[in-house]
């Protein structure tokens, strides 16, 4: 077997978390108890843990307004989260960060970004630290395929391969930056033919197959500690529901959608995966599953009965100077 | 003198706008924006919109113009201009701000959108070292006749970088025009102005308001930039407004009114240039000053106000100036947090019965 059965049930676990995470977090904006702009991650969950499951704490990652999956694959704990996106003073962030902000610094998640291409530069700063401080540590940015053409996206890009900084720049790429075909924005055939071009290895791998993605970021990873430098790894993805909650996606196909959720659903392709290969069995899954419903049912709950920031306190902490 | 409704509160702008006749409607600020890049895009063919989404559903199978900008005020526009002056871009704000000024400097007249004006941080120089400074820096030759849409502002639960307001930061700015209409009829005709100045234009358009009706001409008319309106007449304290504060500080007049306070409240509708004047004028009658303002309070539109009204009308003070402004710090997301973050009636009030010793 060539994965530990540790491994992929964690592997397993952490997807199975992200998606029932989002779902519920679509189902709690409809409903009222989540406020402001949420964007989920669903059927984008293979990558964020394929990027994160063998980071220490200390290895470093900078997330996107997309950033739930990225939190949950990083480890940080999902009552905070649900906590934060439902605007609590016990969320991960006091309830002043809200989904586009969630931060978690003691578990290597430097933010997620609503600064699309805010990320990259301050990843690089994490791996400078890193490669600086001699810690052997890494660090990731997550990006998209429209953040692949802000100007920051491409300065941390060459800049990382000047200063052959520990950085690996993960690329999702999910067809879409909001209502805008990937290939509209980018003026390239191909992102991982352009990211190449500065200078760093670029792979391109199916997204939604978690081990081929794991596979070529274990070999960026190794690569960055050893002291080789940045990689580029995009991976194509589908974003399963809107830019943002409430989207109504005009500029989607009909079927679009409904077909992915059969044909390129990555925790399909994963069970599928594990099981024809013997690796883990579908009663264990399943198991993992209803645990994972009762958790997040639990974060809903516990998140609901949260207290609320209360202004004559918080509105003026963690600030230097208020006036 | 015509009258507007704001959200159930009734203003009347000042009598400048009094000469424009015909038919009115009752039109949203955002149909009113959009009816005035419409009319100015059939009008003139130089003129152009480009932005993320402006359009929306680019290089996609679904529909076209799925978006029309996130709030939709240039919705409809690419369908009858179509792509090529309606233009949908890469998320690269300042490539999109550098291609308005050079575009400007070489025949056309672009508007471009900054989805949310937060994001004027990734655009910053081609907007305050370069647009506004060409004109002056090349001895008058060059022109940059462009306007920047952004939306500004807090109340939407969106978050610390979405929803900064930032008006005086490019206020700050010498050569830059700063707008930021409070109610649907100025928008149309700030809009208007906006496209045909002949310099750069910052147009911030409040988030919370896109959805505030008042009746607005049907016929292309421009409100002239440094000409404040007057929605309440009054003789006890004088009260600046700007964007969605002018909705707070009409609610406190109208309150106070009952109590047999009046209150001028003055909208200046354009920051820069101010029309400081009028301010003065009307600090001449009532001695006290109060300035609501959703920036942030150092080195804000607050403090500059009263700064000059310090300088040029200090002995027409009978007290001190009261800023009403949101406190020192970013905008936070807990909806508790952000209401107590951004001004309301109630510390309007508070600051009007202060200045009066009431
Ligand atoms: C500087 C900046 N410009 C624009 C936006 C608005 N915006 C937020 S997400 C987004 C699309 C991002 O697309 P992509 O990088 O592909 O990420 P995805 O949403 O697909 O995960 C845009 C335009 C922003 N938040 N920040
Ligand atoms: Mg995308």
């Amino acid at each position: 077997m060539p994965y530990q059965e540790d491994f992929l049930l964690r592997a397993y676990r952490s997807m199975r978390t992200i998606r029932e995470f989002e779902e519920r977090c679509i189902k709690e904006f409809m409903g009222g108890n989540i406020p402001g702009f949420v964007h989920a991650s669903n059927g984008q969950e293979a990558i964020a843990v394929a990027a994160c499951i063998d980071l220490s704490d200390s290895d470093i990652i900078g997330s996107t307004h997309r950033g739930h999956g990225h939190c949950i694959a990083k480890g940080c704990d999902v009552g905070g989260m649900m906590k934060e996106v439902m605007g609590r003073s016990t969320g991960l962030c006091k309830g002043k960060g809200g989904s586009m902000h969630i931060a978690d610094i003691d578990k290597g998640m430097l933010g997620a970004n609503a600064i699309v291409g805010g990320g990259p530069p301050l990843v690089n700063g994490a791996a400078l630290a890193a490669k600086t401080l001699g810690t052997k540590n890494v660090a990731l940015s997550f990006n998209g395929d429209g953040s692949a053409n802000q100007g920051t996206t491409m300065e941390a890009m060459n800049m990382a391969v000047v200063l052959q900084l520990p950085h690996i720049f993960i690329y999702e790429n999910n067809g879409y930056a909001e209502g805008t075909a990937a290939n509209y924005g980018l003026g390239c055939d191909s992102l991982t033919d352009r990211n190449a071009g500065f200078g760093m290895p670029a792979e391109y791998v199916d997204g939604n197959d978690f081990f081929a993605t794991y596979d070529a970021i274990k070999v960026a990873t190794q690569r960055a500690r050893d002291g080789g430098g940045p990689t580029s790894i995009e991976a194509k993805c589908v974003r399963f529901d809107g830019h943002f909650i409430g989207d109504p996606q005009l500029y989607r196909g009909e079927d679009e959608v409904k077909n992915a959720r059969k044909t390129e659903d990555c925790l399909k392709i994963f069970r599928a995966r594990v099981i024809k290969e013997g690796w883990l069995k579908a009663a264990t899954m399943n198991a993992i599953d209803k645990e994972i419903v009762a958790e997040i049912e639990k974060a809903v709950a516990d998140g609901l009965a949260a207290p609320r920031p209360d202004p004559s306190t918080d509105l003026l902490s963690d600030v230097y100077s208020s006036y | 003198m015509s009258t507007v409704h704001t959200k159930g509160t009734e203003m009347t702008t000042n009598s400048n706008d009094a000469k424009i006749g015909g038919k009115t409607s009752i039109k949203a600020y955002r149909e009113a924006l959009n009816d005035a890049i419409r009319e100015e895009m059939r009008r003139d063919p130089t003129v152009i919109v480009l932005g993320e989404e402006v359009s929306g559903g680019a290089g996609c199978d679904g529909q076209d113009d799925a978006y029309g900008g996130v709030f939709g005020v240039t919705k409809g526009l690419m369908p009858e201009v179509g792509r090529e002056r309606v233009i949908d871009t890469p998320i690269s704000e300042a490539a999109i701000i550098g291609a308005a000024a050079g575009a400007a400097n070489n025949g056309l007249r672009p508007i471009a959108e900054l989805m949310f004006f937060d994001f004027i941080g990734v655009s910053f120089d081609q907007i305050f070292n370069q647009a506004a400074k060409f004109r002056y820096m090349f001895g008058g030759k060059s022109k940059t006749p462009m306007v920047i849409r952004g939306t500004v502002g807090a109340g939407w639960r969106a978050g610390a970088q979405h929803s900064s307001i930032l008006h005086s930061v490019v206020t700050h700015i010498p050569g830059l025009k700063v707008v930021m209409p409070s109610n649907a009829y100025d928008a149309k005709g700030l809009m208007v102005q906006a496209i045909r100045d002949e310099d750069p234009v910052i147009f911030l358009e409040h988030k919370v308001m896109y959805n505030n009706e008042c009746e607005v001409p049907d016929e292309q008319y421009a409100i002239p930039f440094g000409e404040a309106a007057f929605p309440r007449q009054g003789k006890d304290v004088t009260i600046v407004a700007i964007s969605n504060m002018v909705t707070h500080a009409i609610a406190a007049a109208d309150i106070l009114a009952k109590e047999g306070i009046t209150c001028d409240v003055i909208d200046p509708r354009t920051v820069s240039p101010l029309d400081d004047e009028a301010i003065l004028e009307s600090v001449e009658v009532t001695g006290r000053l109060v300035v609501v303002d959703e920036g942030n309070p150092r080195c804000g539109l607050a403090s500059d106000i009263a700064g000059i009204v310090a300088e040029k009308g200090f002995f027409s003070l009978r007290a001190p100036i009261r800023t009403v402004t949101a406190p020192h710090t970013p905008v936070p997301f807990a909806p508790e947090l952000e209401d107590a973050y951004v001004p309301n009636v109630d510390k309007v009030l508070a600051a009007v019965r202060d200045v009066l010793g009431a």
